[in-house]
This record gives C-alpha cells, sequence and structure tokens, in this order.
C-alpha cells in the first residue's frame, strides 16, 4: 500500500512538471519526483520492527533494518540538493532576462 | 599502482586546482587542463595495451572484494570508450584555448569542463551501478551549468530546459536502479547479473527495462526524447556542444544502456527491437528535420539526433557483427560531430553569425575550417574512403545478414538525406559568392585549426581501424564483452584474485 502511495506521489511530480507553466511550479514537481524516489528507497530497506544495525557486545539482534539504502539516500538527497540549486538559480537568471515565470512566454527557440 | 583510479582522479584533482589558482594565474587554467587531457589520452591509448595483456583488470577501492564494495573494472568496452572519450577531450581542450578567450571566465569553464570529464570517466570505469548513478550526476550538474555558460537569453532557455529533463531522466534511473536493488539486494553490476541469471528476471525486470529506456533515451535524446537536444547543444560554446553532441550523450545514454541492457540484466529479444524501432524512428525524423534548418549548430544537433539513431539501430540488431558496427559508428561520430562542430564555433568565432543564409563563399578566407568541415561532412555521410563510410556498411550489412531488409533499406536512404543536408551546409557556408560584410574574415587562430586538422586525420584514417590486428585490439574486444552478456560477471570474478 505504502508503496502505492510512493508511486501516486512520483506521478504527482510528473504531473507538476508537465504540466504546469510557472518555472517554480516545475521546479517544486521535479522535487516532489526526487523525494518520491528516496522514500521509496528507504521503504526498499525497511523492516516492520527492524532496529538499527548497530552493533553492540551485549545484545543479540534479530532483526535489523538494512543500512545500505540509507547510506545511498543521504547520497541521493545531496546530488537532488545540488540540482536543485542550479535550477533555481538558472530559474532566477531567466526572471532576469525575460521578466516572467510564465514558460509559454519563453520562447526563443524553436525549429 | 593500478591504471583505473588515475582516470577519475586526474581531472579531479585538476577541477579543484583549476577551481583554487585558476582566478589569480591567468595561465593556469590553459596549461593544466591540457596537460590533464593530454595526460588522460596517452592513459587510455596505454590502457589499450593493458588489456589485451591481462583481459580484464578490477580496482577494488578501499580494497574491499567486489560484492560488498565499490568497484572500477577497466576491460574491453571500458578502455574502448576511455579512448574515445579522452583523445577527442584533448583536442577540445586545445581548441578552447583560444575559443574561450572572448568569455571573462576562463577558470569557471574549465573546472566545469574537467568535471564533467571526470564523471564521464567515472561512468565508464565503475562497475557498481550506483557509482554509475552519481558519476552521471556529476557529469550531467556540469553540462547543464555549462549549457547556461554565455547566460544570454537563449542559453538560460536552453539550460532549463535540459537541466528539467536531465533530472526527469536521473528519477528515472534512480527508480529502476532502486528496484534492481530491492530484487537482487546487491549493487555491483557483475554480482546483480549472476543474482538475476540465478533467481530468474521475474516480472522486475519487465518493470526495470522501461524505466531504464526512458531514463537512458532521455540522455540519449532518442527520437521521442529528443526535444532539449537541439535547444540545449547549440545554445553552449562551441568546445561544449562538441563536448556534449561529441560524447555525453554516448556516454550517459549510449553505455550505460549497453553495459546495463546486455551484462547486467540480459534482457529479451523483445526490448532490442523496441531499441532497434526507436533508433530507426530517429535516425529518419531527425535528418527529416535537420534539412530545414538555417542555423548551423542547430542543424548539427539533428543530425546528432539521427546519428544515434544509427548507433541504437547496430545496437538492436544484437549480433556480434552488428554491435562491433554500432561501437564503430560511435567511436566514428564522437570524430566528426565533434569536427563540424568545432568547424561551427571556428565560424562563429570569424564572422560573428550561426545563420546559414548570411554566410556563403567562407572557403577563400578560411581554407583551413572550409577543407576540414569538407571531410567532416563527407564522412558522415558515408563517402566511400572515409571513417563514416565503413561503420554505416557494417551496420547495414550485420542488418542484412539478420534478415531485417526493411531497416537495412532505411538506414542506406536516410544516408543519402544526410548527405543532402550536409552538402547544403557546405553550399551556403563555403562555397559560391562571398556573403555580404565577410571581406575582412580572418582564419581562426593556431590551435583552433591544430584541433580541426588532427580530427579531420583521425576522419580520414579511420578506416584504417578496420584492419584485422587494430579491429580485434580495438573494436571486436570491446564488442566482445557485449555479447558475452552474463560471462562478463564469470570474468569480473575472475579476475579478482
Amino acid at each position: 500500500m505504502i508503496y502505492f502511495l510512493c508511486m501516486v506521489l512520483f506521478a504527482i511530480g510528473l504531473y507538476g512538471v508537465l504540466r504546469k507553466r510557472n518555472l517554480i511550479k516545475i521546479i517544486i514537481g521535479l522535487i516532489i519526483i526526487e523525494y518520491a524516489t528516496h522514500l521509496l528507497f528507504i521503504l526498499v530497506g525497511y523492516r516492520k520492527g527492524g532496529r538499527s544495525p548497530i552493533l553492540a557486545p551485549d545484545q543479540e539482534i534479530l532483526k535489523i533494518v538494512d543500512p545500505l539504502p540509507q547510506a545511498l539516500i543521504l547520497t541521493a538527497i545531496v546530488i537532488g540538493l545540488a540540482v536543485t540549486a542550479l535550477i533555481v538559480a538558472i530559474a532566477m537568471r531567466v526572471y532576469d532576462r525575460y521578466g516572467t515565470f510564465d514558460i509559454t512566454k519563453i520562447r526563443r527557440l524553436k525549429g | 599502482m593500478s591504471i583505473i583510479p588515475l582516470f577519475i582522479a586526474i581531472p579531479l584533482g585538476a577541477a579543484f586546482l583549476v577551481s583554487l589558482f585558476g582566478r589569480r594565474i591567468k595561465i593556469l587554467p590553459d596549461l593544466l587542463a591540457n596537460l590533464c587531457t593530454a595526460s588522460l589520452g596517452i592513459l587510455s591509448l596505454l590502457s589499450v595495451g593493458i588489456v589485451r595483456e591481462h583481459g580484464m583488470l578490477v580496482y577494488k577501492i578501499g580494497s574491499w572484494a567486489p560484492p560488498v564494495g565499490i568497484s572500477l573494472v577497466l576491460d574491453g568496452l571500458t578502455c574502448f570508450m576511455l579512448v574515445t572519450v579522452n583523445i577527442i577531450a584533448f583536442f577540445i581542450t586545445l581548441y578552447s584555448i583560444s575559443y574561450m578567450a572572448r568569455y571573462t571566465a576562463k577558470w569557471k569553464f574549465y573546472t566545469l569542463f574537467l568535471l564533467m570529464l571526470a564523471g564521464m570517466n567515472g561512468v565508464i570505469a565503475t562497475g557498481d551501478i550506483f557509482n554509475l548513478y552519481v558519476f552521471l550526476e556529476i557529469a550531467a550538474i556540469a553540462s547543464y551549468a555549462l549549457v547556461a555558460f554565455g547566460i544570454e537569453h537563449e542559453e538560460l532557455e536552453a539550460s532549463f530546459k535540459y537541466a528539467v529533463m536531465g533530472t526527469l531522466a536521473s528519477s528515472f534511473i534512480l527508480l529502476g536502479i532502486i528496484f534492481l536493488y530491492s530484487y537482487t539486494s546487491t549493487l555491483n553490476m557483475a554480482d546483480m547479473s549472476n543474482v538475476l541469471l540465478a533467481k530468474g528476471p521475474g516480472k522486475i525486470v519487465g518493470f526495470v527495462v522501461p524505466l531504464f529506456i526512458l531514463g537512458f533515451g532521455l540522455k540519449a535524446a532518442i527520437m521521442p526524447f529528443h526535444a532539449w537536444l537541439p535547444d540545449a547543444h547549440p545554445s553552449a560554446p562551441a568546445p561544449i556542444s562538441a563536448m556534449l553532441s561529441g560524447l555525453l550523450i554516448k556516454v550517459l545514454g549510449i553505455y550505460a544502456l549497453m553495459r546495463i541492457f546486455f551484462n547486467v540484466l540480459g534482457v529479451s529479444q523483445n526490448t532490442y527491437f523496441v531499441l532497434m524501432i526507436l533508433g530507426v524512428i530517429s535516425m529518419t525524423l531527425g535528418a527529416f528535420l535537420a534539412i530545414g534548418q538555417h542555423d548551423i549548430k542547430r542543424m548539427l544537433a539533428y543530425s546528432s539526433v539521427s546519428q544515434i539513431g544509427y548507433i541504437m539501430l547496430g545496437i538492436g540488431i544484437a549480433t556480434p557483427m552488428a554491435i562491433a558496427g554500432a561501437l564503430f559508428h560511435l567511436f566514428n561520430h564522437a570524430t566528426f560531430k565533434s569536427l563540424l562542430f568545432l568547424n561551427s564555433g571556428a565560424i562563429e568565432y570569424s564572422t560573428g553569425t550561426r545563420d546559414l543564409k548570411k554566410m556563403g563563399g567562407l572557403n577563400s578566407h578560411m581554407p583551413v575550417t572550409g577543407a576540414t568541415s569538407l571531410i567532416g561532412s563527407m564522412s558522415i555521410s558515408g563517402m566511400p574512403p572515409l571513417s563514416g563510410f565503413w561503420s554505416k556498411l557494417i551496420i547495414i550489412l550485420a542488418a542484412v545478414q539478420a534478415e531485417y531488409y526493411a531497416m537495412a533499406a532505411i538506414a542506406a536512404s536516410v544516408s543519402i538525406i544526410t548527405l543532402a543536408y550536409y552538402l547544403k551546409l557546405q553550399k551556403e557556408a563555403f562555397f559560391g559568392t562571398l556573403g555580404e560584410g565577410l571581406e575582412k574574415v580572418k582564419e581562426a587562430p593556431l590551435t583552433m585549426k591544430l584541433a580541426m586538422i588532427a580530427l579531420a586525420a583521425i576522419c580520414i584514417a579511420g578506416g584504417l581501424l578496420l584492419l584485422p590486428q587494430v579491429f580485434d585490439l580495438f573494436i571486436n574486444s570491446a564488442a566482445k564483452v557485449l555479447s558475452a552478456g552474463n560471462g562478463y560477471a564469470k570474468i569480473v570474478f575472475g579476475s579478482i584474485r
């Protein structure tokens, strides 16, 4: 079920990217897509009732969550941050030049 | 000391030094970037010999053995791609010495350029699927910034479009990787391939394949996903257009797709058929769209879409001969498309325009640019002694051999359309009467000429790669890796000891 909700979140982001006209809304759509993938990856490594995978000398550990997706997601979040910052910077420059965020009015390139 | 990590470490280190000292010491960015790419070029040529001797090298980062740690793999395909990327990157840096003098922040350009190169080498060398994603993003982020380098209206618009499309593609790729991980519980490509073989592909592969086609297809600009390319590639400065069109779409799109589909997933015949259809569509439509263009760089960009179609067709046929042809065409397209973009940059540098209608008769004033551009154009449209002819011939012959007669016929006729629009380019830019206000046009500076002449020489000599010894060493060893399929995993684990 919760996996399905992740896919719904992904689809919402995709809708935002494809259908919205405002540059900022497109960027928000991209961020939603990123978060949906990150959430899904965390869920893949999650086990119900699992604990964090830290080794302690006096305990016997039976159920742990998979730590690898968590480590990978940290990397993916940093990458997502870099991309978002760059795209927002480009959008700001676009606003400087064109004076609008509406993509239907930003059309110098065609053919 | 292994040779493999150097391909990533050298450009990363050089990018760091350039960003640190480049602003103060004016000569450093040029010098360091050229030294860096030259040494990478030499190292990549050395790696060909190493692969012939040892078969395959695996470097364990932090000496963790492969299924656990990240590994870098050097095999036939890797060293083929490394040679292609690094040699052409060297000529492009040589060209940028003079070309980029017009822009103010040269050190920023070189920093991003070297980061992009590091990302591409990383994608090629890595044996770990998540690491592939990380390097892919490094190269992609650097390229978004480079497309916007001129910060004028068109550049920013193109860069925004490219960045949105690229991020979307990366998300699809990451999604695919997540599903693969959830099914196989491993990230190492060789290990993943073994697990998939043991467990059977299951439904998950059927779901992951479209995600990867979408993601890597967007990166490679195959036809339904090509819309960003004709905007993004012409907007960048000429050396970057050459880099993007010549190398980036192939490394991030085609190479990653081939590696994952052939060596990891071992996808079904139907998938290859889809790739083939996509290839044929983008080959045909790209060529038709290119005919109508007046902006010289835009025409070249559409031509890239069309030529990527040839490579996809070769991959889709998937017989050993077709794969060899596709790889050969990949190498050739990297050389002549870089050459043509550098030519267009030289024209823009001297005349200040990219509009074909405002040019004409440039041959009398720019003989070197004219001659090299003629060689590039003839090579891309498949004139017999030049390199483009041989690779297209192999692909078409392979299509006939695999009994895809219609595909072969389309490929041959698209070649004629290609000839048509390149003749149009030649006629309007270099032949005929001199355009208005072009009387004082001068030939491009020395380093730009050198780079163009060297690339043209590779175009002429490209046919020599078909000589049996060279072919076995260079292209066939790469094609063998792909045709081996799951054999890749055995060799990787075999060469650890």
